[in-house]
């Protein structure tokens, strides 16, 4: 069962993630957002953006490999086969471009268990390190997931 | 086209209406453009000995996917401050042709100070809601 000495848990900043172009064209095919912005470049610099823009789920893709720190640690006790994705939440402090470079820090907001169902709330803080040292909110993502337990 | 000004909107107002088609070939192809490759959304047995239906579309494929039509409304879609959503029902997709999914988008709230609408999403599968409380709030 999910252990609950993970609540309040706070993961040290992941190794820059890059948004590259191409990354953002596929996932933005994948999802299927047709938008210009998404895939040429001269319609994003056009409404403002210095590169193609990510779709408003982009950091999902993020988020999750912040998140396999803590949902993939055996000592977590989340076994994967009994997970359903509860909510998801993203708040974007300013869009994200590509170029940019991503690092996240993982918190583990909560970790609750009734009746035989554990659920578990993660939130990455996604920053854009800067040249002057303090890092550059860029999205907030914040997800719940539920675990079954063996017996429901 | 012109992008949507925030005075002229009401609460209520029904602001874009479309219909979303995931097939498995989608499944396969966000689950490598996302990197969650959960063996729920691409392999039947996996799926039906954890106690699904069958393949059951990524919750995130389906968020992402309905948004679409608040994006192409607004004109940006860098004008999404937030979005959430609550993944109420899976989506099975079946092996051959497509699930079908509904999305209706309304205004649910302005907040003329900050500038931004609260776009509320009504998804459907087969009359069924799939998400629940998913809100798109928009800087216009």
């Amino acid at each position: 069962m999910a252990n609950p000495d993970f609540a309040g848990r706070e993961y040290p900043a992941t190794a820059p993630y890059a948004v590259g172009r191409e990354k953002i064209r596929e996932f933005a095919s994948a999802v299927g957002a047709l938008d210009p912005a998404h895939h040429d470049i001269v319609v994003a610099r056009g409404l403002g953006y210095p590169d193609l823009v990510a779709p408003p789920t982009f950091a999902v893709v993020v988020a999750q490999r912040a998140e396999a720190q803590y949902v993939q640690d055996p000592e977590a006790g989340i076994d994967f086969s009994r997970v359903v994705h509860a909510d998801e939440k993203f708040v974007h402090h300013r869009p994200i471009v590509a170029g940019d470079e991503l690092v996240t820090v993982l918190h583990v907001d909560s970790v609750t268990e009734r009746a035989g169902i554990a659920m578990v709330t993660t939130r990455c803080e996604v920053a854009a390190p800067a040249a002057d040292g303090e890092p550059e909110p860029v999205a907030t993502v914040i997800s719940s997931l539920v675990v079954r337990g063996e017996a429901s | 086209m012109p992008r949507p000004v925030l005075a002229e909107l009401s609460v209520g107002d029904v602001v874009a209406t479309g219909a979303v088609e995931l097939d498995r070939a989608r499944l396969v192809r966000y689950a490598g453009a996302s990197g969650d490759f959960n063996p729920i959304h691409w392999d039947e047995s996996f799926a039906t000995e954890v106690g699904l239906p069958g393949v059951i579309a990524h919750g995130m494929l389906t968020m992402g996917s309905v948004v679409g039509v608040v994006t192409g409304w607004a004109g940006d879609p860098g004008a999404v401050v937030a979005y959430q959503t609550r993944f109420t029902k899976p989506v099975p997709v079946p092996v051959r042709g497509a699930a079908v999914v509904e999305v209706t988008a309304t205004v649910g709230a302005i907040d003329a100070d900050a500038g931004t609408a609260r776009i509320d999403l009504t998804v459907t599968h087969e009359g069924a809601k799939v998400l629940g409380r998913s809100q798109a709030t928009v800087r216009l």
